[in-house]
C-alpha cells in the first residue's frame, strides 16, 4: 500500500479527536535541528478544515488495528474498514517534509492498540524517536498515552513528546461499562496521574539543573465525547472541574459524537452530532479556566442541562440580576469579569484605561466590550446607554438576538424551529 | 504654517518630516511618497531623509514611552491610509501631553493606530501559520498577498524556524522579499516573481498534503461559514490546499531555479 493510501486511512480514523493545539510548547531553535515550537500564547493555525476547525498537527494514527471493541469508535475490533499502518521512516519523512512546506506546526501521534497497550506504545516510541533523534525535528509533538500501559513506556514516551493526553471519552463509569467494555476508569486514570507527577518532577529538576530533560513540557489534555451516553451537561462539568484541580489537565475537549455504527445502545445513525451542546460546554470550560466561575454555579441539581437559548455566562447574569448594573469605573477584576460582554482582554483594557480618567459609554466599545449583550449589565459614571429600556422578558430576546448571528448556521435553524414548537 | 511633505517612504525618512515640522514650526498638511506626486492647494516641500535626524525623533519617543516606539514601528507596516497623520498626530500628543493617554485604549488619538496595529498583527499571525513554502530543489520558497507590509514582522518567525534552511519568501503585494540563508537574511524589493512548477517530489508532497486536508474535516459537522471567519477567502489564492489540479502535476522540465539571492547579504533589519 502506498504512502497516499495509508495517510487517507489514518487520517479518516483520526479525525474524530478534538484536540488539535500547539500551545505551551518551549523548544527554541536549535543548531542541527529542524524546527521549533510556536512563542504565540494562543499556538498556530495551519489552515482550518470544510468543518471550521483549526488544523495544527499532522494528526494520524500510526495503525487503525485494534483489539479492543469499543461500540462508539470506528476503529473498533468489530468493523469492517480498511487497515494500515505508517512504518516509522514513513511517518518521519512525512511529518519533517509537512513541517518544511509550512503545512503543519508538528505531529499529533494517536493509535489503535495493535496486540496491547505496551506494544503499541513501543512502537509510538520508536517512531517518535526516530524523528526526534535522526530526523532531528524540534517542533511539537501531542502523543496519546493509551489507557493500560506500563509506567515505564509512559515515561519515555513523556520525554519525546511535548503534550501527553490519555482520552477518557465517556463521561461516566457506567458509560465505560457498557460502551467500552476493554477500558476500565482505574487504567485511565492511572497514566493521568503518573504524566501529572512526572511533569511537576520535571520542572523542580529544571529549577536546579538548566538542562535537565522536560517531560511533557505542554502537560496534558483529554478528551469527553457528548452525546453518546445520557450523562448531563452537570456531571460533564463537574468532572472537568475536577480534572483541572485534581490532574492539572492543560485542557478538556469536548467532540460531539457522531453516530458511526448502528448500536442498541448508542443514538440512531442518523442523529446529528449536538454541536450546540457542545459549543456550551466549551463556553462553560472558558468560564472555568478564565473567568473565576464554579461548576456548581453555572448548574445544579434542579437544572443539569445548559439553556440552548443563551450562553451559560448569560444565563447566570439572568439568574443574578441583583449583582448588577456594575460600575466599570470601580468594579474589581472579578467583577467586571462576571459581565456578559466583557472578557478578559476587555477587563484589562478597562482597568489600564480607567488610570488615564474616568470612562463613559461610548469608550467601552473601542475598549472591546461587546456593547449588545453587555449594555444591559453594566453602567459608566453611574450612567446605563442612552435609551436603553428593558424589562426581564425583552432583556433575555435581547441576548438571544445578540447571539445569534455567532451561532453554527445549522444551529441557528435548529434553534428556530424549536422557538416555533413551544407554546409561548 | 501647513506644510505638504515629499519623502522617500522610508520610516527614517517619515521620522525626518517629523523632526522638520518640529525644526521649523510647520504643521503638516500630509505626506506623500514615491513618485507620484500629489497636487495640493497646501505649500509642498521634498524633505530629505536624514538618519541622525530620524534617531533623534526616535530617541525622545522611546523615552518617553517604549511601548509608543512599537507601535511606530509597526504603525508604520500598516496599510492605514494616511498612517503618516496619524502616526504623526499620536507623537504630536505624546512630545505635549506625555505618556499617560497611552494607557486609555479608546483615546482618540490612539485609537486609530493601535486598530490598524491590531490588523497588522493579526494578519502576522494568520500567515505564520498559512504560509506555504515549496521546495525547488532544495531552495524553500513561498509567496503571500497580504494588506499589511507584514515581511518585517513575520521575518523573525520563519527564520527563526527554518534557521538551517534556504528560503525566500515574495510579498505579491508590496512586491518585495524576504531572503534567507543560515545565519543571515534580509529584505530586498523585487519587482516581479513567477512560481516555477513543481517537480516529482514536490508534486507528491502537495499531492499528500491536499488529502490530509480533505480527510481531516468532519463531513457531518461540515461548516463553511466558521471556515471562512477563521480563514478569510483572501489568504486561500496562496494555500496549497486551495489550488487547481495542474499545480499538482510534476513539470517535466524538473527542478526549477528560484530567483538569485543578492550575493553578499548583509544582516537583515531587525523585526520591530
Amino acid at each position: 500500500m502506498d504512502v497516499l493510501e495509508k495517510l487517507t486511512i489514518l487520517t479518516d480514523a483520526a479525525k474524530y479527536d478534538a484536540a488539535c493545539t500547539s500551545s505551551g510548547g518551549t523548544r527554541t531553535a536549535k543548531k542541527g535541528y529542524i524546527g521549533n515550537t510556536s512563542t504565540a500564547l494562543a499556538g498556530c493555525c495551519h489552515t482550518f478544515a470544510a468543518d471550521g476547525r483549526c488544523v495544527t498537527l499532522l494528526k494520524v494514527l500510526l495503525t487503525n488495528r485494534c483489539v479492543y471493541d469499543c461500540k462508539y469508535c470506528v476503529n473498533r475490533r468489530s468493523n469492517e474498514t480498511r487497515r494500515a499502518a505508517f512504518t516509522p521512516e514513513e511517518l518521519a519523512d512525512l511529518t519533517i517534509q509537512f513541517y518544511r512546506r509550512n503545512y503543519i506546526e508538528g505531529l499529533f501521534l494517536s493509535s489503535g492498540v495493535f496486540r496491547s497497550p505496551d506494544y503499541t506504545t513501543e512502537l509510538m516510541i520508536r517512531a517518535l524517536s526516530l524523528l526526534r533523534e535522526q530526523y532531528r525535528f524540534n517542533g511539537y509533538i501531542h502523543a496519546k498515552a493509551i489507557p493500560g500501559t506500563s509506567p515505564e513506556l509512559v515515561e519515555r514516551l513523556g520525554f519525546l513528546a511535548d503534550r501527553l493526553s490519555v482520552n477518557i471519552e465517556l463521561p461516566s463509569e457506567a458509560g465505560l461499562k457498557s460502551l467500552a467494555p476493554d477500558k476500565t476508569k482505574g487504567a485511565i486514570l492511572a497514566p493521568m496521574r503518573q504524566i501529572q507527577s512526572r511533569n511537576r518532577q520535571s520542572r523542580e529538576e529544571l529549577v536546579k539543573f538548566r538542562h535537565a530533560p522536560r517531560f511533557a513540557p505542554a502537560g496534558q489534555s483529554t478528551q469527553l465525547i457528548v452525546g453518546a451516553t445520557q450523562d448531563t451537561d452537570f456531571h460533564i462539568l463537574r468532572l472537568t472541574q475536577g480534572l483541572y484541580d485534581r490532574y492539572a489537565l492543560k485542557r478538556v475537549f469536548y467532540s460531539a459524537y457522531v453516530p458511526v455504527v448502528e448500536h442498541a445502545l448508542l443514538p440512531a445513525r442518523d442523529a446529528k452530532p449536538p454541536l450546540l451542546r457542545e459549543h456550551r460546554l466549551y463556553q462553560a470550560d472558558w468560564l472555568l479556566r478564565f473567568y473565576g466561575f464554579r461548576a456548581e454555579e453555572l448548574l445544579d441539581e434542579d437544572s443539569q442541562d445548559f439553556d440552548t437559548r443563551v450562553d451559560p455566562k448569560c444565563s447566570w447574569a439572568l439568574a443574578h440580576l441583583d449583582f448588577f448594573p456594575v460600575e466599570v469605573n470601580t468594579a474589581a477584576y472579578e467583577r467586571l469579569l462576571r459581565i456578559p460582554g466583557v472578557g478578559v482582554t476587555s477587563a484589562r483594557r478597562i482597568l489600564s484605561a480607567r488610570r488615564a480618567g474616568p470612562l463613559h459609554i461610548e469608550n467601552l466599545k473601542k475598549l472591546g466590550v461587546v456593547m449588545k449583550r453587555a449594555q444591559y449589565f453594566l453602567t459608566a459614571s453611574g450612567k446605563m446607554a442612552e435609551g436603553l429600556r428593558f424589562t426581564p422578558d425583552s432583556l433575555l430576546q435581547g441576548l438571544i438576538a445578540a447571539e445569534r448571528p455567532l451561532l453554527p448556521q445549522q444551529e441557528a435553524v435548529q434553534l428556530s424551529l424549536f422557538e416555533q414548537t413551544e407554546p409561548a | 504654517m501647513e506644510i505638504f511633505y515629499h519623502y522617500d517612504g522610508s520610516f527614517d525618512g517619515f521620522l525626518s518630516c517629523v523632526f522638520d515640522s518640529y525644526v521649523h514650526k510647520e504643521i503638516p498638511a500630509g505626506f506623500s511618497s514615491g513618485e507620484d506626486g500629489v497636487f495640493t492647494l497646501f505649500d509642498s516641500r521634498t524633505v530629505p531623509t536624514d538618519p541622525g535626524h530620524a534617531a533623534r525623533v526616535l530617541r525622545k519617543v522611546t523615552a518617553l514611552s517604549p511601548e509608543a516606539a512599537v507601535l511606530l514601528r509597526r504603525g508604520f507596516l500598516t496599510c492605514l491610509p494616511e498612517k503618516e497623520r496619524y502616526l504623526f498626530r499620536l507623537i504630536a500628543k505624546l512630545l505635549q501631553e506625555g505618556p499617560g493617554f497611552l494607557r486609555n485604549r479608546s483615546d482618540e488619538t490612539l485609537y486609530p493606530v493601535i486598530r490598524a496595529v491590531q490588523h497588522l498583527n493579526g494578519e502576522v499571525h494568520l500567515l505564520k501559520g498559512f504560509v506555504r513554502f515549496s521546495d525547488l530543489g532544495g531552495v524553500l520558497g513561498g509567496e503571500i498577498e497580504p494588506k499589511n507590509r507584514v515581511l518585517p514582522a513575520l521575518g523573525g518567525h520563519f527564520t527563526a524556524r527554518f534557521h538551517n534552511e534556504r528560503f525566500f519568501l515574495y510579498d505579491r503585494t508590496h512586491r518585495e522579499a524576504l531572503f534567507h540563508v543560515p545565519g543571515q537574511s534580509v529584505i530586498r524589493p523585487l519587482s516581479a516573481f513567477q512560481m516555477a512548477p513543481p517537480d516529482e517530489a514536490e508534486a507528491r508532497y502537495r499531492l499528500l498534503w491536499k488529502r490530509f486536508y480533505d480527510t481531516i474535516a468532519i463531513k457531518e459537522r461540515e461548516n463553511p461559514r466558521l471556515r471562512m471567519s477563521n480563514m478569510p477567502k483572501r489568504y486561500w489564492g496562496t494555500m496549497t490546499e486551495f489550488q487547481r489540479e495542474d499545480f499538482f502535476r510534476p513539470s517535466s522540465a524538473g527542478a526549477v531555479l528560484p530567483p538569485p539571492i543578492p550575493s553578499g547579504l548583509p544582516p537583515g533589519p531587525e523585526a520591530p
